[in-house]
């Protein structure tokens, strides 16, 4: 008995074939392991040790301008901090140099009038502090450093000696990163990076490796049908994708210490819809240029650096330019990062997973048909 | 010797400017990265949602909000009744702080008891939500010291006044831009000494070279000058572009910028000659490249301080030349960095210039023998 050539059986059956064919390929060619593997682990120790906002010890000066019980009580709330490695000077000119020169981040003086300012009620007494502006985001932390240990130190001494009114405050919690280790956002961000070169660069580089050597005409010829060769593709690289985004999660837990507390289903579904675009765009670009050199220049420009930049993993959205914006509205790493740091350090929020995830599907099947048409139009 | 090096240097820069591939890397990435990085790469915190619950009914707490919403910082401050609300808009991201003001702000004020609001941060974005928190402290600190002085009570809580140096409104392009410039420098310099050698080896036309009478210092002069000199190019039409686009003032000696760059250019071409000796390919190359770039780039100080790294690591910084001149670009322009400090920091990239540039030249000779 002959079977139809289209029957469902057929399909699947050629399906299948594909997909085992592809996963040779992967495990026999180095450089797939390479980039699959050996690439993700590099990055994310990169970007968990190299990258990192925590500014604790940070380098400061205290000028001490007259030594009193008091100047000295709160020179000693600076030294206690655990945010600052203090130098102590009488003379602010002593230390203008080293701030100069990047030695210290920033000068606090604490002027000889402290002490007899304190308790006068016209004047409150003011601490002047001399920040290095040319790292903003470390000069912006430096300031709320400063500003707290300051207040901290007039809350206790206020306690102390009865005052009560005037340890008025914010009592401030942060939530799901009490250690406010930047490390815990930073690490899960990158599992998105990771997942975009796998999905993308490397989709891109192999499949144009097949356009270049023709082999992709040699699987045409056959009676496989766009769809089948684009599922053949999709689905191991598909795997490919959540095996280093398993391995990278994994490292993020184990070596990181980052909490996970939310669920792996969560975390597997969400990776899931993410790797439809990464991959949709990987095949897109490999079957418009059928060359090698470009998709990895079009695959690093489109996708890891769209990625890096333009997806809320380490720079803020909201307070990039309008146009801009609206543009990262278009990466499909910006819909993924907030779900997979909200699984990590938050806990299953479904509202907001249900919306990314809606999103990146949506990416995800406009590529993949645009990959589709444009692979069919080579073949014609 | 000099016809023949000249001979080769105008060979290199011909085929580096008739290759199309070559020629698209000497134009796209440059304006991408000015784009992309000078706008999106911020860690401003501007255009913050907030939302306020204010269970005050007293003038303090009214007062207190109108301020927060008055602050630019803000863009918008959502007024919700009940916690569940508040703890769901933290949740789903619809905001990165919440200010809870309790029932009796205003009484505790005017009694002279303690009294205080309870800030909530979401701390997976733990770096932003710190800077909002010094905001939101800010404003109550300012009101509460008002507040004290209008009912006569001594304020113990000194009040801290910040000066910035070098760039008084802490403007994030001031911090970026600069460092573009040696980004750029980089990325223009590995790519185009990557790729050349490669090319030739992928095209055969390596092997004549190497049977021309030439030395193998000359064929590293030849494949260095081009590089260095497009280099040039490019570090001067960023300067250009972040005097008269991002405004950033020049406040040291662009000459030293310069003297600087040229050694830069030539530890950073050094190393691009090394990864292209090593590779037989252009698409080998081009990865040797990226392999090189992403993790130079990350541990250089260019986004992120290299003090905030962990201690076993920042000695590894110790070898990278871009770590050196991200703080002469960033010097020069901003704290009028002085000579011997810009010598400081370009002597490592001699070290560095002479170790590649030598090791690329063995590899060349080795490849001939």
């Amino acid at each position: 008995m002959t079977e139809h050539p289209y029957s469902a059986l057929a399909r699947a059956r050629r399906v299948r074939a594909l997909v085992r064919k592809e996963a040779w390929q992967i495990f026999r060619d180095p450089s797939s392991i390479l980039i699959a593997f050996v690439l993700p682990l590099v990055l994310i120790f990169l970007f968990g040790y190299g990258v990192s906002l925590d500014t604790t010890h940070t380098r400061i000066g205290v000028v001490l301008e007259r030594a009193t019980p008091t100047t000295r009580s709160l020179l000693g709330a600076f030294q206690a901090s655990r945010y600052f490695d203090v130098r102590v000077a009488t003379d602010r000119r002593e230390l203008e140099e080293p701030l100069t020169l990047g030695a210290l981040r920033g000068i606090v003086v604490i002027p000889a009038t402290f002490d007899s300012d304190l308790w006068r009620r016209t004047t409150p007494p003011a601490l002047e502090v001399l920040v290095d502006g040319s790292d903003p985001n470390t000069a912006a932390l430096v300031q709320g450093y400063v500003q707290g240990v300051v207040a901290n130190w007039a809350i206790a001494r206020a306690v102390e000696s009865g005052m009560v009114g005037a340890s008025s405050g914010s009592d401030q919690r942060f939530w799901f990163n009490a250690e406010l280790s930047s490390r815990f956002f930073l690490v899960p961000g990158s599992i998105a990076i990771v997942m975009a070169m796998v999905g993308t660069l490397l989709t891109s580089l192999v499949v144009a490796r097949e356009w270049e050597r023709g082999t992709m005409e040699a699987i045409m010829a056959t009676p496989v049908t766009t769809v089948e060769l684009l599922l053949g593709k999709i689905i191991p690289y598909f795997l490919l994708g959540l095996a280093s985004m398993s391995l990278c999660a994994l490292v993020a837990v184990l070596v990181f210490e980052v909490p996970f507390r939310g669920s792996v289903g969560a975390l597997f579904a969400l990776s899931s819809a993410f790797l439809l675009p990464a991959l949709g765009q990987g095949l897109l670009i490999s079957a418009a240029t059928k060359n090698q050199f470009l998709a990895s220049q079009l695959a690093l420009i489109s996708s890891f650096l769209p990625t890096f930049l333009l997806s809320g993993f380490l720079f803020e959205i909201p307070s990039m330019p309008r146009v801009i914006q609206w543009i990262t509205n278009l990466v499909a790493g910006r819909w993924l990062i907030p779900s997979l740091q909200t699984v990590f350090l938050a806990g299953d929020v479904w509202s907001l997973f249900l919306r990314d995830i809606g999103v990146m599907v949506l990416f995800g099947a406009v590529f993949i048909a645009l990959a589709a048409r444009m692979t069919k139009k080579r073949v014609a | 010797m000099w016809t023949r090096l000249i001979a080769l240097i105008v060979k290199e820069a011909l085929v580096i400017l008739r290759d199309p591939r070559s020629r698209i890397i000497l134009i796209v990435p440059p304006i991408v990265q000015l784009v992309l990085f000078a706008f999106a790469a911020t860690l401003d915190v501007k255009n913050v949602d907030l939302v306020v619950q204010n269970r005050d009914e007293g003038a303090s707490g009214i007062e207190l909000v109108r301020r927060i919403e008055g602050s630019p910082t803000f863009r918008s401050v959502l007024a919700v009744h009940d916690p569940a609300s508040l703890r769901r808009a933290i949740n789903e991201e619809r905001a990165i702080a919440s200010v809870d003001i309790g029932p009796s702000f205003s009484r505790d004020l005017v009694a002279g008891r303690p009294a205080s609001i309870q800030i909530v941060l979401d701390g997976r974005r733990s770096n932003a939500a710190q800077i909002v928190n010094g905001y939101l402290g800010a404003i109550l600190g300012d009101y509460i010291a008002e507040q004290n002085e209008r009912f006569h009570r001594p304020s113990a809580t000194p009040r801290v006044v910040a000066r910035n140096w070098f760039n008084p409104n802490l403007t994030f392009t001031w911090f970026t831009v600069p460092g573009l410039i040696a980004i750029i420098a980089q990325l223009v310099g590995i790519l185009v000494t990557a790729l050349s050698v490669a090319r030739e080896r992928e095209l055969g036309t390596f092997d004549q070279l190497m049977v021309a009478p030439f030395r193998s210092y000359e064929i590293v002069l030849g494949k260095l000058l081009p590089p260095v000199l497009i280099g040039f190019v490019h570090i001067t039409l960023y300067v250009v572009a972040t005097l008269l686009i991002f405004h950033v003032p020049l406040r040291g000696s662009l000459f030293l910028l310069y003297g600087s760059a040229l050694v830069f250019l030539a530890a950073i071409a050094g190393v691009g000659l090394f990864i292209s000796a090593l590779c037989s390919t252009q698409q080998q190359a081009i990865l040797g490249a990226f392999v090189f770039i992403a993790p130079a780039t990350l541990l250089s100080g260019f986004a992120t301080p290299i003090e905030n790294m962990p201690t076993w690591l920042q000695p590894l910084t110790l070898i990278n030349p871009l770590r050196y001149f991200l703080v002469v670009t960033r010097g020069v322009f901003l704290k009028a960095m002085p000579p011997a400090e810009v010598g400081r920091q370009t002597l490592p990239l001699v070290c560095i210039a002479v170790v590649t540039l030598a090791s690329a030249g063995w590899l060349f000779r080795r490849r001939m023998e």
